[in-house]
């Protein structure tokens, strides 16, 4: 667990000076890389029915995510971008959330986003190129994913605000990247959750890449959960690719949102295991021996020796898992490459809740009638 | 009824959402108890309260997203930026953001919010208080721009635009401010958005303006009647969506038109009437179509303003101009 110091790039103190304030961020890693616990789990992690849910729900995630690569491939899908390797934290803040509860996030989150109740359908229509996919059947106040870099952080700190001005108990989750708390929008949004005390969870996904641009060419921070200190309130950094810690510490921050206790930034550390999107070679920029070393990491392998170890996960529970989600998601892909394209006029039809009169003409000369 | 200013309109407004609608918030700099720069939400927190009228930090990227995050919860923010120079860094969030959400979801979110800004020159404002860049928002899809040219016009239109259930861009002419009081009733009626207003009718130019330059073309149409020639001037008041159909409809029955803008000439909103009427009303044109601007220039301080904006003098004679065509 231990602690980083932020003392590093201190001005150091003069005999005269006193210390005005002092800041510490804590670590929280339960289950190491090679499945064994270096920490007291807390209860959840003792339940296999917990434990089991958590992890089929990461394995659909990556069987998901590779076969949205294979369409993208053969042309039958748009520009895609992977999330193997971050199935744990995305399993494990949505997890930690309740139905009531609304998310802003990135365009890797699609772990996160099933575990909502966003269907594989509707990821695929989305990531084919059909605005219909962002119409979620289930999280309907979920947003859709912010492609434009952390333009989703303001966007939960209004959501926070319209809980918090109605009363309820319910939280605002953003997740963004390790790039995207370099961004004004981050800073002015923590800033604001600060010093409002909002009921809303920052997750910096710091899964060590933005693009071609390594972590350590991002910022001279120790950490970016210390980035919460500008902002007035708590940052705490996790191992991202331990389910325990991911659940368990965004479930403390959460609660405590919503018990009134102000907004937290929770920084999970995890890996970029694809190129950046399909349309990226991440080679031109990222030596394979990172890669290799960071599958050592492997969030779902971990996950499955946990199980395995407690004798709660059989070879056949395994194989059956995996036939079971390649069943959904080959379902899925024949529902999505059935469906008729969207309509022209859908251009116009969603524009305003009524298209003024004066794009009328523009929407005939686009529908043809 | 009383006599109240632009300002003293817009405050009216503001407070009738507020007691209508318990959706509607306020939020801003200095909005609560200073009542904004301008004194616009003069009132409005004490009457109201912290929760419906919002001092924020200084930070327009959060203002302008977190408006996003509220409209989507159902709220109805009406958010303040100081001045049109300083609403830039959350131009991010109304393009790509505010503009898109109902589409983007096909309807699932929406955004109902107001963004409100001072606009225009003339009154001896620092740098960067001074801007009419309405042009950069009327290139957004998704949204509407609006600019009132009175009292009961900005109080009836910024109702309108509260109430509509899709984002408006709401710019206030600094100019007009505290230019000239008017009977306006407190009604809670608002004024139709995406229709333009005939303020005088005529019948050998139309002039084409808004904002703050309603009031010099007034001044230039009497001068005009003086001389014989008679101008239909034309507030666009919702700069997007244009209505064209009544500026086509008076252009057919004039022949001649001038628009005037306060904002810099080159891909303006004078642009864009003009080609319309090319693509449209060519053969209704009996002499050029005008465009009287400030020229392609950064807004001046405040020794060249006067120089800088369109003046009545200009005005005249570009209407001059065009009716003695040959
Ligand atoms: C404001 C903005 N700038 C640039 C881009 C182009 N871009 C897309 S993803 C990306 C990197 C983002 O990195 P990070 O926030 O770490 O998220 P990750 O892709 O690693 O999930 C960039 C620069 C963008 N989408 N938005
Ligand atoms: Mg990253």
């Amino acid at each position: 667990m231990g602690a980083i110091p932020l003392n590093k790039r201190l001005v150091p103190p003069t005999g005269e000076d006193r210390i005005a304030a002092e800041f510490q961020i804590p670590y929280r890693q339960y289950l190491d890389a090679s499945a064994s616990l270096v920490a007291e789990p807390p209860e959840f992690a003792r339940n296999p029915g917990i434990m089991i849910s958590l992890y089929r729900a990461m394995t659909l995630s990556r069987i998901f995510d590779a076969k949205a690569i294979a369409l993208q491939r053969t042309g039958q899908l748009g520009t895609y971008p992977s999330s193997a390797g971050q199935e744990a934290i995305g399993v494990g803040y949505a997890s930690a959330m309740q139905a009531v509860d609304a998310m802003t996030t990135t365009y890797r989150e699609q772990p996160a986003q099933l575990w909502r109740g966003v269907t594989l359908v509707e990821l695929l229509r989305f990531w084919g190129g059909d605005e219909r996919g962002s119409d979620f059947s289930v999280p309907r106040e979920d947003f859709p994913v912010a492609v434009p870099i952390a333009s989703q952080a303001p966007h939960a700190v209004g959501i926070a605000t319209a809980f918090k001005l109605r009363r309820e108990p319910r939280v605002a989750v953003c997740a963004l990247g390790d790039g995207a708390s370099s961004k004004g929008d981050f800073y002015e949004s923590i800033n604001l959750a600060g010093v409002w005390q909002l009921p809303v969870v920052f997750i910096v996904i710091n899964n060590g890449w933005a693009i071609s641009l390594p972590r350590e060419k991002q910022t001279a921070t120790e950490t970016l959960a210390q980035k919460a200190i500008a902002g007035g309130i708590p940052g705490i950094q996790i191992d991202g690719n331990d389910i325990i810690a991911a659940h368990q510490v965004c479930s403390e921050a959460i609660t405590r949102a919503r018990s009134g206790g102000g907004a937290t930034v929770v920084e999970a550390v995890t890996y970029r295991m694809g190129d950046h999107t399909t349309a990226d070679d991440a080679s031109r920029y990222r030596r394979e021996e990172l890669v290799s070393a960071a599958w050592k990491l492997d969030p779902l392998a971990r996950l499955r020796n946990y199980l395995a170890n407690r004798q709660w996960w059989s070879k056949t529970d395994e194989e059956q898992l995996i036939a079971e989600c390649r069943e959904k998601v080959e379902a899925a892909v024949a529902e999505y490459m059935k469906l008729p394209p969207p309509s022209p006029a859908d251009m116009f039809d969603y524009l305003f809740e009524t298209l003024p009169p004066a794009l009328q003409w523009q929407r005939k000369q686009f529908t043809g009638g | 009824m009383s006599e109240v200013s632009m300002l003293g309109a817009i405050n009216m407004a503001m407070a009738r959402a507020l007691e209508d609608d318990p959706r509607v918030v306020l939020l801003g700099e200095d909005i609560g108890v200073n009542g904004g720069v301008f004194r616009a939400t003069d009132g409005l927190q004490d009457r109201f309260g912290e929760d419906r009228v919002m001092d924020t930090p200084l930070a327009e990227t959060v203002l302008a997203g977190m408006s996003v995050g509220l409209a989507a919860q159902g709220f109805r923010p009406v958010t303040e930026f100081q001045f049109m120079g300083f609403i830039y860094p959350g131009l991010d969030q109304v393009i790509n953001h505010v503009g898109r959400l109902r589409n983007r979801t096909r309807g699932r979110l929406s955004c109902p919010l107001v963004f409100r800004a001072p606009t225009g020159a003339g009154i001896h404002a620092p740098e960067h208080h001074s801007e009419s860049t309405e042009a950069l928002f009327a290139h957004i899809p998704g949204i509407r721009v609006v600019i009132p040219s009175s009292p009961s016009r900005a109080y009836g239109l910024l109702l309108s635009a509260i109430h509509d259930p899709d984002p408006v861009m709401f710019f206030e002419p600094t100019r007009l401010y505290r230019a000239s009081k008017e009977e306006v009733e407190d009604s809670g009626e608002g004024l139709p958005l995406d229709v333009c207003f005939t303020l005088r009718e005529g019948s050998d130019v139309t002039i084409v303006t808004w904002g703050a330059c309603v009031k010099e073309t007034l001044s230039a149409a009497t001068q005009l009647a003086g001389e014989g020639i008679s101008a239909e001037v034309i507030d666009l008041a919702t700069i997007s969506p244009i209505d064209f159909d009544s500026i086509l409809a008076s252009v057919e029955k004039t022949g001649r038109l001038v628009i005037v803008h306060e904002a810099p000439r080159n891909c303006g909103v004078g642009a864009e009437i003009a080609a319309r009427v090319a693509e449209r009303g060519l053969l209704f044109l009996q002499a050029p179509v005008e465009r009287v601007t400030a020229p392609d220039a950064v807004v001046p301080l405040l020794r060249l303003e006067k120089t800088y904006m369109p003046g009545e003098k200009q005005i005249v004679d570009a209407a001059r101009r065009v009716v003695r065509y040959a």
